[in-house]
This record gives structure tokens, C-alpha cells and sequence, in this order.
């Protein structure tokens, strides 16, 4: 018999804790995917966040070390100083990574700092119910938006890879999706080319995930998957916002 | 053993190296600046790493992952600094690590002074973090112990995997004296078995967290560290005894203020009072047995902090309300003269 499927040696066999129908699961099978491909599970470190991936340290069969809330970009930083030959990414949600954690995503990417950033952005703080976080959207109501986002007290969205490409530090930062299997199989590329990036010393790399969050939304996986693409999506543009990928070092 | 002219802070980044630390992060604060900058002129020469983060808060998470992945790591600050450091002292607890931190007391709250002083005692020893854990604070009082107990930081922070902090303050960082710099061998065991170095598919994965969602696991694992802690207090308490032997009265003081009271005990001594120094090496644990030793003795004690008067509470605690506490204090990065802590001595004798 053939097997044309199966978990990725980078998982472990513990299940995960995440919702069903949350897309982290399907985020967290592309990285796994992507270190077995590279064969970079042995030389390989994750920092898992505050936020629902948590427990990021359980799922993955690398090294992992668990980082206080939003400071996962300079735990990063000091494992992959201590051992550079180390590949070092993040998990980290748009809580941990474009509130708390501004300043260490923004210096970190200031610095070049060579390691992998995987930014998940569901446009809500997850794991602590619901509340409203620095990428959710104009009018859309949370626990702490009940009337929905007003920008007139509650200010704008960030806009993670558009301000990280305005900094020299930033090699590559491209906005995926995972809400259909072709979005699927770009933001697999696009995750494979930001670590690859840093195998090839090319510097600080990020994808931002866009992603789902059935139970704090309130609605089914399939309608989050369209609510997804239909809200947004269209705020949140798709694309490669800078790679410097190619530049000879 | 020749000696050089070092200031403090610079002596101590130097012992640092010596030991072995490669990696230092740092912020820029007044009154520790010479240390950042000698880390930074001397780190590219050893092939270490000297990193300016973007605050306090992103230093010590970039030691905590330097931690982790096994390597001596180290930061340093000034109080409102140390602050902001508090959040990485209780993670660095919680995921049992070791990393050395420096503090070079300034005058607080608030943004204070940049002048000395002696006010985050409660910050060192009582807290600097949340939850149940303790950070080992050494309270060198002479450039020569900076250097000493830098090395010694390493090794215990290493040996019980726990942080250690050196609380010095603004005379101390600054001044100069006389130093020989000997590297003593190192205790330390010499290997990280828990350090995530990748596993090289040789081992199995390693974790470094501190979250424990079960309260029956987190309550085995906080008592099991406090375990650890019960053994630092036997092994790691140190206190230094001026004249005690036949004292009648007992000053205690610590770090710079120590140097004041040494004197103020030696000119009690020329009126004929029988005055002795207790001083305090190690601040967490506390020498709370040589204290307690003591208040059998003596008529009282004058506690002297450039302060408004903190360590004075484990002071009354060791001493059991045996004998009266008295306390000299300035603060706002005011220095007490000799003077001033001979006429505390003479008054609580009264
Ligand atoms: C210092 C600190 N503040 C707040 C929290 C509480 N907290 C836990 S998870 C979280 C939000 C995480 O949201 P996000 O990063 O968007 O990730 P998600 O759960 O949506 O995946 C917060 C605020 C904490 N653990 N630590
Ligand atoms: S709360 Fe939302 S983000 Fe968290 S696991 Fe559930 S669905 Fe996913």
C-alpha cells in the first residue's frame, strides 16, 4: 500500500488544542511540512507565543521554548545569537506579535535579525475570548468592540507586512491567506521561502497568515472560511510586500 | 598578583567576560552606561555578542533566549530599568534558567535621580517579578567583590539554575580602586542537558516554559524550586563580621553604605562604644542566623540605607524583637556621613 498522507515528521502525535475548524492547524501543518522538506527539524528552534498556539511547544517536534506575551521576536534573537548555526522561528498571533510585542517584531526586523516570523493575524485575540486586537477591522464587533471597531476612540488596524516593508532591516514579508487550497499552497511557498531566507543568511523574514477564528468570530469553520475572504481580505491585501530574497549577500 | 585602577562598572563587565559570558544586552541608563560600553568595545574582540536592544524588556527576553540555547548571558541596568526587567526575572524563574543581571541603583520612584542610592531592595529581594520565586542578590561593597562575585554569580546561576543579581549602586559603578583579576575555576557543571540547541535527531526535544496548566503539577514544581532555593540558602549565604565579637551595639548595612558604617564603627570605637558591623554579602538569601546570633548579644541595632529604610525589615524579623532597631537613613541620593551614622549609634544607646 502507498501512503499519500500522513502527519509531518515536524508534528508531534499529541493533538493539538486548537477549535475545530481553526485554521492554526492547517498553519502549523505548513511549517511542519516545510521543516521536513528542508530537513531542518534537528537544527531547528521555535518560540511559541502567548495566544492560543500556546501550546505550540507540545505540537512541534523541534527544540521549543515558551516566551513571555509578545516577546517572542528577542527570545528569538538570543537563541539564534547563541547559536547561529540554529534555523530560530516564531508563531506568534497579531495580540502577541502587533500590540504587546510591537517593539521586539519592529526592532528585530530593524536588526535583520536572521530568523522566521510566522505571524498569524484572525483579527481578534483568541485565546483570552475574544477582545478586540490592534487587526481587527473598522466596525467589526469583538468583546471589547460590542458596538463594532469605532476608529474614532478605538484608532486603525495595523498593517503588519505593509509597516515592516518600509524598514531596511526587513528581507522578506509577504501576506498569505488560508482560507482555499490555492491560498493554501501559496502560503506553504511563501513559508518555505521564508525559511529558506534564513538557511541562506539572508536576514529577518516574515509571513502574515491570514486566518480564522470560528469560535470568537461566531460562526461555523466554513462561514469563518468565507467571512474570511469576504472582509479581509480585501483590507488585508494579498501579496509579496518586500523580498530582498533574491539580492546576492 | 599585579592589580589595574578599574571603575566598577567597567570591572564587572570584565569579570563577565572572563567568565565565560559572550552575550550581554543591553539599554542605555545612568548610572551603569560603562558597563554597556565596555561589553560593547570588548564583545567583538572575544567573538561574543554585545546587542543594544530597543528596552529593558527586549534585553531580557533576548537573554532569557540566549539562556536557553545554553550560553552565559548576561544584562545590566540602573533601577527604573530593573523595572522594566521584572516581567523576564519571573519568566527566567519559572523556566529555570540561569542569567546574571546587574543593578547599579539610582534614586527613585519615578525617574528619580541618577544619583546613588539604595532604594530597590524590596525590589531585589522581595520581588522584581510575579509569583512564587526568588532572584539570589549579591551586594558587593568594593570593586575587588564586584569582580569576585561576578564570577561567583556565574557559577551559582549555573549550578541551581537561577538568576543572580549584583545589586551594587552609583558610588560603586563609579568609583575606581585597585583590582586583580583572577578567574577562579569554575563549579559549574559542564553540561546543559536541558539547552535547546536543536536535537541534531540525537536526542529527544527539549522545552523551556513555564507554563504548567494543571495546578497539582505547578504546586510540585514551585515547591520543588523552592527545594533548590532551601539549598542556596545553606550553601550561598554570606555576611561579612566587623568587630561583632564583642560588641554592644551592631550596625548592619550593605553595598556603599557598609564602607560609611565601617567607619562610623571605628570612630564609636575611639569614644570607647563597642560598636561592630554586621554587613550583608548576600541580601537574598539573607544572614538572618548571624543577626539573630547577634541580637542575643548586643543592646540594639542601627540599621544604615540610603534609603527609607528597607533591608531595616529583615533586619527586625531576624532579630526577633530580641533588641531595638534603630534606623540611620538618607534618601533622594543623599549619602549619610560617618557623622550622621555615629550620632544613630550613640542615640539608639541611649
Ligand atoms: C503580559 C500578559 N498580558 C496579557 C495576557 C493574556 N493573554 C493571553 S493570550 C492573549 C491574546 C492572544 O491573542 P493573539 O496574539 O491574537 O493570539 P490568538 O489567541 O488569537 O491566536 C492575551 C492578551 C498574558 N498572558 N500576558
Ligand atoms: S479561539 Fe479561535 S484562534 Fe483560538 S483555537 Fe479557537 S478558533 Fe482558533
Amino acid at each position: 500500500m502507498k501512503t499519500v498522507f500522513q502527519r509531518p515528521n515536524a508534528l508531534t502525535d499529541m493533538p493539538t488544542s486548537y477549535c475545530p475548524g481553526c485554521t492554526h492547524g492547517i498553519i502549523h501543518r505548513l511549517v511542519a511540512e516545510t521543516l521536513d522538506e528542508l530537513e531542518l527539524t534537528g537544527r531547528t528552534v521555535g518560540i511559541a507565543p502567548v495566544g492560543c498556539a500556546v501550546l505550540a511547544y507540545n505540537f512541534f517536534a523541534c527544540d521549543m521554548v515558551q516566551s513571555a506575551h509578545g516577546r517572542a521576536p528577542a527570545v528569538a534573537t538570543g537563541v539564534k545569537r547563541a547559536n547561529p548555526d540554529n534555523i530560530v522561528f516564531t508563531y506568534q498571533g497579531d495580540g502577541d506579535l502587533a500590540a504587546i510585542g510591537t517593539a521586539e517584531t519592529v526592532h528585530a526586523a530593524a536588526r535583520g535579525e536572521n530568523i522566521t516570523i510566522i505571524f498569524v493575524n484572525n483579527a481578534i485575540y483568541g485565546m483570552t475570548g475574544g477582545q478586540m486586537a490592534p487587526t481587527t477591522m473598522p466596525g467589526q464587533v469583538t468583546q471589547t468592540s460590542p458596538y463594532g471597531r469605532d476608529t474614532t476612540t478605538a484608532g486603525f488596524p495595523v498593517h503588519v507586512c505593509e509597516m515592516l516593508a518600509s524598514l531596511q532591516g526587513t528581507a522578506y514579508c509577504e501576506r498569505v491567506a488560508v482560507d482555499s487550497v490555492p491560498n493554501i499552497r501559496k502560503a506553504k511557498a511563501a513559508i518555505k521561502k521564508a525559511f529558506q531566507n534564513q538557511v541562506d543568511g539572508k536576514g529577518f523574514s516574515l509571513v502574515e497568515v491570514l486566518s480564522t477564528c470560528p469560535t470568537n468570530w461566531g460562526l461555523t469553520p466554513v462561514k469563518a472560511l468565507d467571512w474570511l475572504r469576504d472582509n479581509m481580505m480585501p483590507y488585508y491585501p494579498l501579496g509579496v510586500y518586500k523580498d530582498r530574497s533574491a539580492e546576492e549577500l | 598578583m599585579e592589580k589595574v585602577l578599574m571603575k566598577g562598572n567597567e570591572a564587572i563587565a570584565e569579570a563577565a567576560v572572563m567568565a565565560g559570558c559572550k552575550h550581554f544586552f543591553g539599554y542605555p541608563i545612568t548610572p551603569q552606561n560603562e558597563l554597556a560600553a565596555y561589553m560593547s568595545q570588548r564583545m567583538p574582540r572575544v567573538g561574543g555578542t554585545y546587542l543594544q536592544a530597543e528596552s529593558e524588556i527586549a534585553a531580557i527576553n533576548m537573554v532569557i533566549g540566549a539562556a536557553a540555547a545554553g550560553v552565559r548571558a548576561m544584562t545590566s541596568s540602573s533601577s527604573p530599568g530593573i523595572a522594566l526587567k521584572s516581567e523576564g526575572l519571573s519568566y527566567l524563574a519559572g523556566c529555570d534558567l540561569p542569567a546574571v543581571l546587574v543593578n547599579v541603583q539610582r534614586a527613585g520612584p519615578g525617574l528619580g535621580g541618577i544619583q546613588p542610592s539604595q532604594a530597590d531592595y524590596f525590589m531585589a529581594v522581595k520581588g522584581g517579578g510575579h509569583g512564587d520565586f526568588h532572584t539570589v542578590v549579591f551586594a558587593p561593597n568594593s570593586i575587588q567583590e564586584m569582580v569576585d562575585y561576578t564570577f561567583a554569580a556565574f557559577d551559582i546561576a549555573e549550578k541551581y539554575r537561577v538568576t543572580v543579581m549584583l545589586l551594587t549602586d552609583g558610588i560603586l559603578g563609579q568609583m575606581m580602586e585597585p583590582v586583580a583579576l583572577i578567574a577562579p575555576e569554575t563549579k559549574a557543571p559542564a553540561e546543559k542537558p536541558w539547552a535547546v540547541t536543536g536535537t541534531k535527531g540525537a536526542r529527544p526535544k527539549n522545552i523551556v516554559n513555564s507554563l504548567y496548566l494543571s495546578p497539582e503539577l505547578l504546586e510540585k514544581v514551585n515547591i520543588a524550586r523552592f527545594e533548590r532555593y532551601d539549598e542556596i540558602k545553606r550553601n550561598e549565604t554570606r555576611c561579612e563580621l566587623y568587630k561583632t565579637d564583642d560588641a554592644e551595639i551592631c550596625v548592619v548595612a550593605y553595598g556603599a553604605a557598609s564602607r560609611i558604617s565601617r567607619n562610623a564603627v571605628e570612630m564609636a570605637r575611639a569614644k570607647g562604644i563597642r560598636a561592630g558591623l554586621i554587613r550583608p554579602i548576600t541580601l537574598w538569601p539573607f544572614p538572618s542566623d548571624a543577626i539573630l546570633e547577634a541580637a542575643d548579644r548586643v543592646k540594639a541595632f542601627t540599621v544604615v540605607e540610603m534609603s527609607m529604610g528597607q533591608m531595616i525589615q529583615d533586619v527586625e524579623l531576624a532579630a526577633r524583637c530580641k533588641k531595638p532597631v534603630n534606623l540611620c537613613f538618607r534618601t533622594g541620593g543623599m549619602v549619610p556621613s560617618p557623622e550622621e551614622v555615629l550620632k544613630s549609634i550613640e542615640e539608639v544607646l541611649r
